[in-house]
């Protein structure tokens, strides 16, 4: 159809109407929504599950174990330095099957999307989706669209499930013995001081970027090496204070980290001391903490060495024999203290 | 006192020193900043036994009286109100809540990270009754005065500060002296200054400490291999018997002080009466609006009055930020009183020393893990 003839088209002017903005219509499961998929999401996600647009995709069946994993994105702004909610969204789903040693077979995803939302924000966050995932090697396989009213939600929510499958023992917190150390894959807080400074200080100028990324290629090739990995955690809301403290809790064990082995790049150290917040405690999206017997450590430091998210692993503390749950650290300055999940919103200093 | 000190070589220097002291030594410092990196490097856990370093009434949520809180809330609950304040202030409660609860119940509260941006939302949204909660010390007290001086340039209708600033060397004197609450004071030997605080009125203006009260005093960075330096420093005077004024922060604080900052205070602020938990109510330990600004200060332009100074039930954080208490030493410290369901001010703020006790240190009550 040329451009005069759909001048005249009444029919074919209603999505022109609606122009380059997401409005009401195109979550109403008609003929708008129809369009908008075809012309702004399908394009960049669709692969032979997704096209066929049944009411649920059929996964082939599978000879392991089940993981299954949901998780909301809400980040702002939708664009961050290292990232965007499109790769989130598919990181941390990803990420959180990777962690329970599950293979990611499929996600789902469902888009809630604010009224006026430019359809180019749309579908960069899709180009980004597509991306992760390919780097991920997994597909999304379903999905749904909403759209809400203008000012009722804040441009856009993404919602992603996630299925995998565990061949074999699989790492979980009672696989954590006495004696055993606790790796991290590399630097901490890149992440949470990335959007904060974006949000809080876009006028500032950092070399700060989050670590956003699927992990789940750099652990599986972990775990084909090293078969003993007792338990790994993605350090995300609550930082790495969090997953230790949580590591101790579960385990009933205690759990000691060497603050000189953690690394903090002096752009992550220089935001947190701006914003006034402790890195232990800011969120990571590109890190994990393992924990594999000590005989075992220098195998797991190079299989995560052989994969660039993972050059910067190190042994960064050890798993003793008290049995109070706790986690303490020991400081740069030779002192100790303990270590907990942070307790609500991280408030920024006054003085 | 050599820069390249190594904080392992700062502590072996404060072992020594207090060994030397043949007796027990307090110190305090009077900073929030100073209270976080003490517990957060480990370095309370390396004092020598015979060492104590308190922490003062530095902590600007914790000396912010429950009155000014109601205040802020009352107004934050007005239609017409958008209350600006800086994060720290918003789970604090007062008698009628906190900000954060009326944020929850509607309130438009907005969290900050500057004074300006107050006047920027002033600007930009006409038809609001912006308030900017102005909180904490002389460190925060020129970007207020900037502001106030920025909306009075634009003469703005719309823009008040409900103000609650505080001054430092009041209350270090109130320490020394008794203020006008009754109780014990505590024998202190000498004080972590803040660096903050003399970036802006320079190094001469704790000299007074030294030559009045004879406690030394020692200007302190907030790194904690600066504050080690700084604590070795300390108790090597005292054990030496000759406490003076040492600045250890030469990098940022000068003897006289950024009188630039000081300058815009001093145009916008007088000193006024003002009360503080634990200590009472001290003449000249707060700054109030001079007259040619009073239109900007909010309790007069809604008619707020005099804040109260009701102290929650049980609550000792008056008793601890003068160093009358440990934290344990309240029966509500870690059972009733949590970061999650704080009663003081002292456990809200991330600065107050309840906090830092139960957050970094909670192994043994007696404060070493």
């Amino acid at each position: 159809m040329s451009g005069g003839e759909r001048k005249t088209d009444l029919c074919a002017m209603a999505p022109a109407a609606y122009g380059t903005r997401i409005a009401l219509a195109h979550g109403g499961g008609g003929q708008l929504t129809d369009e908008l998929l075809e012309s702004s999401i399908l394009p960049h996600l669709g692969n032979d599950l997704l096209n066929e647009m049944l009411d649920s995709a059929i996964l082939p069946q599978t000879p392991g174990r089940l993981a299954f994993t949901i998780d909301g994105y809400v980040v702002q702004p939708l664009k961050f330095p290292g990232g965007d909610i499109g790769r989130l969204a598919v990181s941390g789903t990803v990420n959180d099957l990777a962690v329970c040693g599950a293979r990611p077979l499929g996600l789902a995803l469902s888009l809630i999307l604010a009224e006026g939302l430019e359809k180019k924000i749309l579908e960069e966050v899709m180009a980004s989706i597509a991306a992760t995932a390919a780097e991920a090697g997994v597909h999304v396989v379903t999905g749904d669209t909403k759209v809400v009213g203008r000012g009722q939600a804040d441009g856009m929510y993404i919602t992603t499930a996630g299925i995998g499958m565990i061949s074999g023992q699989g790492p979980h917190p009672r696989r954590v013995k006495t004696g055993d150390v606790i790796i991290l894959s590399g630097s901490i807080a890149d992440h949470g001081l990335a959007v904060m400074l974006a949000r809080e200080m876009p006028q500032m100028h950092s070399a700060l970027r989050s670590d956003v990324a699927p992990l789940n290629k750099m652990i599986e090739t972990l775990m084909k090496r090293i078969a003993t990995v007792a338990f790994m955690r993605d350090p995300t809301r609550g930082g790495l204070a969090g997953a230790a403290a949580d590591l101790a809790r579960r385990t009933g064990l205690h759990v000691v980290l060497e603050e000189e082995k953690i690394l903090v790049r002096p752009e992550t150290q220089h935001a947190a001391q701006m914003l006034g917040l402790d890195p232990l405690e800011v969120a990571n999206e590109g890190k994990v903490l393992i924990v594999v017997p000590e005989a075992d450590a220098a195998g797991a430091l190079a299989a995560l060495g052989d994969d660039p998210r993972g050059v910067d692993a190190r042994v960064i503390g050890r798993v003793e024999a008290r049995t109070d749950g706790v986690c303490e650290l020991h400081t740069r300055l030779g002192g100790r203290r303990i270590l907990q999940k942070p307790y609500g919103e991280q408030l920024p200093r006054i003085c | 006192m050599s820069a390249a000190l190594s904080p392992q070589e700062s502590i072996a220097r404060l072992r020594a020193a207090a060994a030397r002291l043949g007796r027990h030594a307090n110190f305090m410092e009077v900073c929030g900043t100073h209270t976080v990196s003490v517990f957060r490097s480990g370095l309370h856990s390396l004092m020598p036994d015979n060492v104590t370093l308190l922490s003062g009434p530095g902590c600007p949520v914790c000396v912010t009286s429950q009155g000014d809180i109601d205040q802020l809330v009352e107004l934050a609950l007005r239609k017409d109100v958008t209350l600006c304040t800086y994060g720290d202030m918003i789970r604090v409660t007062g008698a009628t809540g906190s900000l954060e609860g009326a944020r929850g119940q509607g309130a438009d509260v907005r969290v900050l990270y500057s004074a300006l941006d107050a006047v920027k939302i002033a600007i930009a949204e006409p038809r609001r009754q912006v308030v900017f909660a102005a909180v904490g010390f002389e460190t925060t007290t020129p970007a207020t005065a900037a502001a106030i001086l920025e909306a009075d340039r634009l003469f703005l209708g719309n823009f008040t500060a409900l103000t609650s600033h505080k001054v430092i060397m009041p209350a270090m004197r109130a320490l020394l002296e008794g203020g006008s609450s009754t109780g014990k004071l505590i024998n202190v030997d000498g004080f972590l200054c803040p660096g903050h605080v003399a970036v802006i009125l320079g190094a001469a203006a704790f000299r007074p400490v030294v030559e009045n009260y004879g406690k030394a005093c020692v200007i302190a960075g907030f790194e904690p291999e600066q504050i080690a330096a700084a604590m070795a420093l300390l108790v090597e005077m005292v054990a030496d018997g000759k406490p003076v004024l040492a600045n250890a922060y030469p990098q940022a604080v000068s003897e006289e002080g950024n009188t630039v900052a000081w300058g815009l205070v001093q145009k916008v602020f007088e000193p006024c009466p003002s009360y503080w938990r634990g200590l009472g109510v001290l003449p000249d330990s707060g700054l109030g609006l001079r007259a040619p600004y009073t239109r900007y200060d909010a309790r007069i332009r809604f008619e707020l009055g005099t804040p109260g100074n009701r102290e929650p039930a049980g609550c000792r954080c008056g008793d601890v930020i003068t160093g009358r208490a440990t934290p344990a030493e309240c029966r509500l410290f870690g059972n009733v009183c949590t970061p999650i369901r704080a009663i003081g001010p002292c456990m809200v703020s991330s600065e107050g020393t309840c906090q830092a006790w139960f957050k970094y240190q909670r192994v043994s009550k007696e404060g070493k893990p």
